[in-house]
């Protein structure tokens, strides 16, 4: 196979699944919602969660994007840095969310910042977003596709704190956010966390936090026993689905984190909805590839 | 027993509702977000549609042509707080019945729904192919002009539904509940929590 071909063939295979992404949810999501759903006991609950899995599973049959509102198509990347099409990634990535974009067809959801005008292509500047991580000695690529809705997007947010607030701070910032923006989100929603020295590093890490596969922890004992009462504790509050109140609020809370100057704590968040609608590929440096969040899926 | 409503809607079919029932609903359903607000209360120009008794949708669908005719492909709906400013003025001048959208509105729509008879319903956000397997035919489309998401598509529906009455017409808010109700809990919430976290000593 040619230069040219390779490239062709590759953004073929991330188009495809970029369509397909919007469409299905990834397994564990699947899971976790399964697991909410059947602790529901009220009727107003109850008929949330079915409606939810009724409209997956017609967006499966009809083959159309399971939420109205397919987002902004963001990139996150762990790239070998023996992968042959490195220098080609940017260009296949922006074709390829083209492409879906036609093929899928997925919402027009990029406004130029200052024209404000939408490209009806959901590429644009710097769009789709795509977020780096060089492997060394690798020779994949393994892609995270995410589609950041409107309503998911918005209560994200991020604040510096004085260490004198702690990570008690860090606490009461997360409950203000979610009981606030929180409810308006599309709950059950998977709450991610990013804490490090200076809020650009605290925001990157939170969407991170998202690509956690659910039930997943914080490599520290602190950081995972930290996740677990912040679950507890935003279930106890009972948004339930759709913010109707019920048994739970959310379907996971993870957190990222990169050490901070001495001075400062800054904490940010990011939340996905139930259609949390995120994918990974893994591709290989003979353009063979895999499928890891969603089973089965054929492309 | 699924309650239904029909559309006209009378005051009289609404009046045994509350905050937090689940309806359907049969008849005449027209999306109606931010712009059709705006030129009706901000501009004065009168809506194309009279909406007398029938029920309005906050959302922007995808539409696909069929031949001469449209087909609903996704209809979801959009947050419903951003016509809050306008809806009591709204329901005045259309005599609206049901408005339809996602998460709560406030005391506007409240004062609306109270004065003027009508309710406030939510359909579950992010369902949106569930919803266009409710619309049985796109009748017409008012305002085109306005781009796909902001025109009035008039849509007949039958079974429409979940939607949760969010406001009734006593003017009872169950967003509003809720808040308290959450912000009330998560006071020990947070104290519980802060008290197993004092990791800076
Ligand atoms: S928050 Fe998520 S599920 Fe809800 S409308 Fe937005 S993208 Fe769809």
């Amino acid at each position: 196979m040619d230069h040219e071909q390779a490239v062709r063939q590759m953004t073929d295979i991330v188009a495809r699944f970029t369509d397909y992404a919007g469409k299905h949810l990834p397994d564990d999501i699947m899971g976790k919602l399964t697991e909410l759903r059947a602790a529901e006991g009220s009727p107003l609950a109850r008929v949330v969660y079915d409606s939810m899995f009724d409209n997956l599973a017609m967006a499966a049959q009809l083959n159309r994007p399971c939420c109205q509102d397919t987002g902004v198509i963001q990139y996150y990347l762990k790239a070998g840095s023996r992968f042959p099409l490195l220098a080609e990634v940017r260009h296949i990535l922006t074709e390829a969310a083209a492409t879906a974009t036609r093929t899928a067809p997925l919402r027009h959801n990029a406004v130029q910042i200052f024209e404000e005008k939408n490209t009806g292509t959901n590429t644009g500047e710097r769009i789709p977003w795509i977020d780096w991580d060089i492997v060394p000695d690798s020779s994949g690529i393994e892609i995270e596709v995410y589609m950041a809705g409107g309503g998911c997007s918005l209560p994200g947010q991020g604040k510096t704190l004085m260490p004198a607030a702690g990570y008690e701070g860090i606490v009461a910032f997360v409950f203000e956010v979610m009981t606030t923006y929180g409810v308006n989100a599309c709950p059950p929603l998977l709450v991610g966390i990013g804490i490090g020295g200076s809020i650009d590093v605290a925001a990157n890490l939170s969407k991170r936090a998202l690509f956690r596969p659910i039930g997943s922890r914080h490599p520290h004992p602190r950081g995972a026993a930290m996740e677990l009462l912040l679950e507890k504790g935003l279930n106890e509050i009972g948004l339930g689905p759709q913010g109707l109140s019920g048994t739970n609020s959310v379907m996971g809370v993870h957190i990222e984190t990169a050490a901070r100057h001495p001075s400062t704590i800054s904490v940010a968040i990011s939340v996905g909805c139930w259609a949390h609608r995120r994918g990974t590929l893994r591709i290989n440096d003979d353009l063979s590839y895999e499928i890891l969040s969603h089973k089965g899926a054929q492309l | 027993m699924k309650k239904i409503l029909t559309t006209p809607i009378s005051d009289e079919a609404l009046e045994g509702l509350s905050a937090g029932d689940i309806v359907y609903l049969d008849g005449y359903l027209v999306t109606c977000r931010d712009m059709p607000h705006r030129r009706l209360v901000d501009q004065g120009r009168p809506l194309p549609v009279d909406l007398r008794g029938l029920a309005i949708f906050h959302a922007g669908p995808i539409v696909a042509r069929d031949g001469d005719d449209w087909r609903m492909v996704s209809i979801g709906p959009t947050t419903s707080m951003r016509m809050e400013v306008h809806e009591q003025e709204f329901i005045r001048q259309t005599g609206v019945k049901l408005i339809i959208g996602k998460g709560g509105m406030g005391p506007n729509t409240e004062a609306g729904c109270r004065d003027y008879k009508a309710l406030h319903a939510v359909f579950p956000g992010g369902c949106a192919v569930l919803a266009a397997s409710r619309v049985e035919e796109i009748e017409r489309v008012e305002w085109l002009e306005l781009g796909m998401p902001e025109a009035m598509w008039v849509c007949r529906v039958r079974g429409f539904g979940p939607l949760i009455i969010s406001i009734d017409t006593r003017g009872n808010n169950l967003f509003e509940k809720n808040k308290r109700i959450f912000n009330a809990r998560k006071v020990p919430a947070i104290e519980d929590i802060s008290r197993q976290v004092r990791f800076i000593t």
